[in-house]
């Protein structure tokens, strides 16, 4: 007969053994072989429910409380210890993975947009927000589109303003400007109100430098309609100025001369580089030039098919080469058609 | 234009503030591109207008002197010794200008002190340098007498410079030569500001002075003109007004110091005062003159010389002033003498009757000669005179006798010639007056703002526009110097000129929003750029002119009347108009790969093809696409790779299912020479032909320059037609989420190496039927075990029932209905 004290001084070994061994399993197999040990089929812990019948059966009731809580209490224990091995572990894998963060990162291979592509979005985003949008029209032009229907007769002095490379195909040219647009958007859409943004390649008979290319972009615009004004110029210019170049800058609108508007004008910036004290981009008189426009000419309204006793309208001119090259002060031209991958890729894209 | 303000100042007072002026005058419309202080250094701003060189001398230090007398000098017999005073009592100066020689006195002329600045003239390079006082072959000289070129006026230093007589002794020199130039950029509308008079009319107009109308004095003392100088125009058509003076018993020399020194600052090289004072007057009256020497012109009926303004005849000839002979067509007008023609009208004068040192009668021209013909006579000469330059740009008619007066009275005074009595004016085409109607409202129609009638009235009464209300309106005469204002839109700008463009309010329209049209085509290139850009391809803009030498690079069958030509190209690279992209992506590639070992790029643009006679050339929108280089850019997560066709096919697939397109890749049936024969495909959208891409072929690759081992892949596509099919292809329905899970295979098979993959998919799908939902192919091994000949494809296969989770039986027997299909009709084999 086993006496209950017998069994409670077992109990008591058994719980220290058991916290004793766990705590020296340094891994989860070590844990593993304290659990079998005492839990196991032959384990110690096991093996003192075996003894229960040998106790007087008055104390059997309390012998098995004592036992199964020795059994939670170690079971606990076990779990709590593989848990923070399982935790050790987890941490020491952890710190072997670390890496040298500093290491550059894979490259991501994104093309860039072209610049004059860049900032042509720009100006139709601006533009399309007061109702412009964008028409194309051809690059090989008849001198009657590029010229005559834009009140410039053969042998008009103006002429002298563009200096034109000739197809030998007699009669056509590459169109010097997108002005010829304007008759092709006016003959399509008359009479029909017309707010409209023509984009395009154009060119010049001139030797390149820094200063002057034989191939760029330009913008036309024109609006044509029944109450269209010079103050409705005047506004719209001023919202896209402000929102191509910013807030903050100064503009000026001075009277000048295209033979296919009147009255005329072109608009002056502050010069971005010197604030507009003067220096030599804006050759000391602190203004840059950023756009001519006007008030369409009434013979050219005609000419697309609009009385210019009804209708009135305005039509402006820049060059997204230029404006690239006032916002970021890039003094040689040649750099946007020499294509060299490490200046186009310098504009990231992106208003701004 | 230069224009200097002390003679600006003789037609109109100035304000005070110069730069103010010039804003004003550059708001106006007529742009001061810069201002010119001479002799002003303190007021010249900061980082100024003295780059001109002349202008960095402020003439400190020198006065206006007389010569008191001239005494030879001991020791040398070139040199003289003269006595000078300038207000500081008698100062000796040794010198060996020829113009001051022993025995002189009297002449006013520049003396320098010591630590005045002048112009070193027989430096290398025309410097300032400081007078100092120094003893010359023993004499001591105090002052120098100074040359205009040491005065920094001009290049002369012949002499010393011998002012006008009636020069106060003492005066600063500074106070005779102090003046401001503008210099304007003018466009063609403003020729009325060429000359120094229709700028003062303008400067009037917008500082709310008065004009000086310049009063024409004229003092004919001579006999009668007639029956000395008779004019007939044969071709009025181009001659509307021909007027002549004769003066007589003239001494040719040279010109008064202020002619020259207003000369020489407008920007006009002194010759003697008859060609002085003909360019004198133009400068300031806008009127070409020319002079002829009388003496010199043939007669062969008599006594009097008769002119003729005619058309040249076929072969004729001239020798024009600058001792050039042009031969001359029928389209030229001429001025003849009954022997042939003295000057080509209005561009230069002939060498034949040009006024030299011993011409003593001078007929002066001032005529009208058309525009038109006047610019296609210089441009077909390419001689572009300062004649030319104005009538090009029209003068008006009614000048002629009043700049032919002012010529005339100027040759008497500084000539001392006597003018015939009377002048020949022959005006056989009278200038139209202009009359136009001016509606209040249409001022305010155009430019958005009301302007009262009396108000239109005061500013066009400033420009000298003659008003008279009528009703509501108001009836304008254009003054004859406007040749500019026809309708009266251009009164209306006459009108904003003045009241500063800065007046007119800044509004938004008000106009309702015209109706909107898309264009789908411009929309769907945008996304094309940002397909290829996300795909890692950046942007470039090549030149639309090319050669056809490029052009062969890539194609040696190509020819060059295949292109459109420029007639008038600037150099042989830029001859034609391109017919292919590649040529200049494969330019850039080279250019590029000189410092970067990868490039990948396209462009999106134009080519040129010519059109059927009478037609347009056409400008369809092509893409090209160049690789070079590594796959990835060179770091150390990858060993550096090729790129292969298989990279160019793959971005012309994603580019593809972007624009909602399927497209079929096929080997040509003939190969093209710019690519690799066993690697290029012409792409097919919908049966069409749209491009051709592949590897270039080696010798392509050689005439570029492009120098690196690994492949160089191109691709050119018809993006006309892809975005036509593009805008073509309804928008695809949305396709329902799958509600049952999907069952795996994979599948390897052995087929013959000549059956393109195409075909094997294309029997698995066909096998496969509905339930075969995804097919990739992932893996293609050619090699041992495989048998030589043959190639094994390894495909994933994704199968789904839209109604059912298919079992895995289902699947099976699927897969072995593929398997069958394959074996029957490509005879594969599983692979073990």
């Amino acid at each position: 007969m086993v006496q209950i004290e017998e069994l409670e001084q077992q109990v008591k070994a058994l719980a220290e053994e058991g916290r004793e061994r766990l705590e020296q399993a340094g891994s989860l197999e070590e844990c593993e072989a304290v659990r079998v040990a005492l839990l196991g089929r032959k384990g110690k812990i096991t093996e003192l429910f075996q003894l229960l019948p040998q106790l007087p059966p008055e104390a059997r009731p309390e012998a098995g409380k004592l036992i199964n809580t020795l059994k939670d209490q170690f079971q606990e224990a076990l779990e709590q210890r593989l848990a923070a091995l399982k935790a050790e572990t987890i941490e020491r894998r952890l710190q072997e993975e670390a890496v040298d963060v500093t290491l550059p990162g894979r490259p991501v291979a994104l093309g860039r947009l072209h610049p004059s592509t860049q900032v042509l979005r720009e100006i139709y985003r601006i533009f399309s927000g007061m109702g412009f949008q964008v028409f194309e029209s051809p690059e090989i032009e008849t001198d009657e589109h590029n010229f005559q229907l834009l009140n410039i007769p053969p042998d008009h002095p103006a002429r002298d303003m563009w200096s034109t490379f000739y197809l030998v195909e007699p009669g056509l040219l590459l169109r010097t400007h997108t002005s010829p647009g304007q008759i092709h958007v006016m003959r399509k859409f008359a009479p029909e109100p017309i707010r409209a943004i023509l984009p395009g390649k154009c060119y010049r008979y001139e030797q390149v430098t820094a200063r002057s290319e034989m191939m760029f972009h330009q913008v036309e615009g024109l609006a044509i309609g029944r109450k269209i004004t010079m103050a409705d110029l005047k506004g719209v210019l001023t919202e896209f100025a402000h929102q191509m170049f910013g807030e903050g800058r100064r503009f000026r609108f001075r009277a000048s001369y295209f033979p296919f508007t009147e009255p005329s004008l072109e608009m002056d910036m502050d010069c971005i580089l010197c604030g507009g004290r003067g220096c030599r981009v804006c050759k000391h008189t602190g203004w840059v030039e950023i756009l001519g426009a006007g008030m369409v000419h009434p013979q050219v309204l005609r000419n697309g098919g609009y009385d210019p006793q009804e209708f009135t309208g305005f039509a402006f001119g820049m060059g997204p080469e230029r404006i690239l090259m006032l916002k970021y002060n890039i003094d040689d031209i040649r750099l946007f058609f020499a294509n060299d991958l490490r200046f186009l890729e310098q504009f990231s894209g992106g208003p701004r | 234009m230069r224009v200097p303000l002390s003679w600006l100042r003789e037609y109109v007072d100035l304000p005070e503030d110069i730069e103010e002026l010039a804003e004003r005058l550059t708001l106006a419309g007529l742009e001061v591109a810069k201002i010119e202080y001479l002799g002003l250094a303190a007021r010249a701003r900061e980082g100024g207008h003295e780059e001109g060189g002349r202008a960095t001398l402020d003439w400190e230090g020198i006065y206006i002197g007389e010569v008191l007398e001239v005494k030879p000098h001991p020791n040398a017999d070139k040199l003289v010794i003269a006595v000078v005073d300038y207000g500081r009592g008698p100062r000796e100066s040794v010198t060996g200008a020829p113009n001051i020689r022993v025995g002189d006195h009297g002449q006013k002329v520049a003396v320098a002190e010591p630590g005045a600045r002048i112009i070193d003239a027989y430096g290398p390079e025309p410097k300032p340098v400081k007078v100092k006082a120094a003893a010359i072959r023993g004499v001591r000289s105090e002052v120098v007498l100074c040359s205009e070129k040491e005065l920094g006026l001009s290049d002369d230093h012949s002499g010393v410079l011998i002012l006008e007589q009636d020069l106060k002794v003492g005066t600063p020199l500074s106070e005779l030569l102090q003046d401001v130039v503008l210099e304007l950029d003018l466009t063609p509308n403003l020729a009325r500001c060429f000359p120094i008079i229709g700028v003062a009319r303008e400067v009037a107009a917008l500082t709310g002075q008065r004009f000086k109308t310049p009063e024409v004095e004229w003092h004919p003392t001579g006999p009668g003109i007639s029956g000395q100088v008779e004019v007939e125009i044969w071709d009025p058509d181009l001659c509307a007004r021909y007027t002549a003076a004769l003066v007589r018993g003239v001494k040719v020399g040279p010109s008064p110091f202020w002619m020259r020194r207003r000369l020489t600052l407008a920007g006009m090289r002194p010759i003697n005062n008859i060609v002085d004072i003909t360019n004198y007057v133009m400068l300031e009256w806008g009127q070409p003159l020319h002079a002829f020497d009388y003496r010199r012109l043939h007669s062969p009926d008599g006594p009097g010389k008769r002119i003729i303004v005619r058309r040249a005849r076929p072969g004729e000839r001239i020798v024009t002033l600058d001792g050039v002979e042009r031969a001359l067509t029928e389209e030229m007008l001429l001025i003849a003498d009954p022997e042939g023609p003295i000057a080509l009208a209005g561009v230069m004068g002939g060498l034949e009757t040009e006024v030299t040192a011993s011409t003593a009668d001078v007929l002066i021209e001032s005529a009208s000669f058309s525009s038109t013909n006047n610019r296609r006579t210089a441009q077909a000469l390419r001689l572009m005179s300062e004649a030319a330059a104005r009538f090009g740009r029209g003068v008006p008619p009614e000048l002629a006798p009043l700049a032919l007066k002012r010529a005339a009275q100027l040759m008497r005074e500084l000539a001392g010639g006597e003018i015939a009595s009377g002048i020949v004016d022959v005006y056989p085409v009278k200038q139209k007056e202009v009359e136009l109607e001016l509606d209040p409202r249409e001022v305010e129609r155009l430019l958005g703002l009301a302007v009262p009638r009396d108000e239109i009235i005061a500013l066009l009464e400033r420009l000298e526009f003659a008003c008279h209300p009528q009703g509501e309106a108001i009836r304008v005469k254009v003054p004859w110097h406007r040749l500019d204002v026809s309708c009266p839109a251009d009164l209306v700008e006459e009108v904003a000129r003045l009241i500063g463009y800065d007046k007119i309010p800044a509004t938004l329209m008000a106009e309702p929003l015209p109706p909107q049209h898309r264009d789908r085509t411009l929309e769907l290139e945008e996304q094309v750029r940002e397909i290829l850009v996300s795909c890692g391809l950046s942007e470039v803009i090549t030149y639309s002119l090319t050669s056809p030498e490029a052009g062969a690079k890539l194609d040696p069958n190509s020819s060059p009347e295949d292109y459109l030509h420029i007639a008038n190209p600037l150099s042989r690279e830029r001859s034609v108009l391109r017919r292919l992209l590649l040529p200049g992506l494969l330019e850039t590639v080279a250019e590029n790969l000189k410092h970067r070992e990868r490039v990948a790029i396209f462009e999106l643009g134009r080519v040129y093809l010519p059109a059927g006679k009478g037609q347009r050339p056409r400008e369809p929108r092509r893409l090209g696409i160049a690789l070079a280089g590594p796959r990835e850019r060179l770091s150390w997560h990858v060993k550096p790779r090729a790129m292969s066709f298989f990279d160019l096919k793959g971005i012309i697939e994603e580019l593809l299912r972007g624009l909602g397109l399927e497209g079929r890749f096929e080997r040509p049936s003939r190969p093209h020479p710019s690519f690799h024969p066993g690697r290029t495909a012409k792409l097919l959208i919908g049966g069409e032909e749209v491009g051709l891409l592949g590897e270039l072929h080696p010798r392509v690759k050689e005439a570029f320059e492009l120098e690196l081992e690994w492949p160089v892949l191109a691709a050119e596509l018809d993006l006309e037609a892809i975005l036509a099919l593009a805008r073509a292809t309804p928008v695809g329905r949305y396709r329902p989420l799958p509600q049952f899970p999907a069952v795996l295979r994979d599948l390897a098979i052995v087929v013959d190496e000549a059956i393109p993959a195409e075909r094997v998919a294309q029997a698995i799908k066909a096998a496969g039927g509905e339930l075969l939902r995804e097919l990739v192919l992932f893996d293609l091994y050619q090699g041992p075990p495989i048998p030589k000949g043959k190639k094994s494809l390894a495909f994933r296969l994704r199968l789904q029932a839209e109604d059912r989770t298919l079992t895995d039986e289902e699947a099976d027997r699927l897969r072995l209905q593929i398997e069958a299909r394959l074996a029957e009709e490509l005879g594969a084999e599983l692979r073990k």
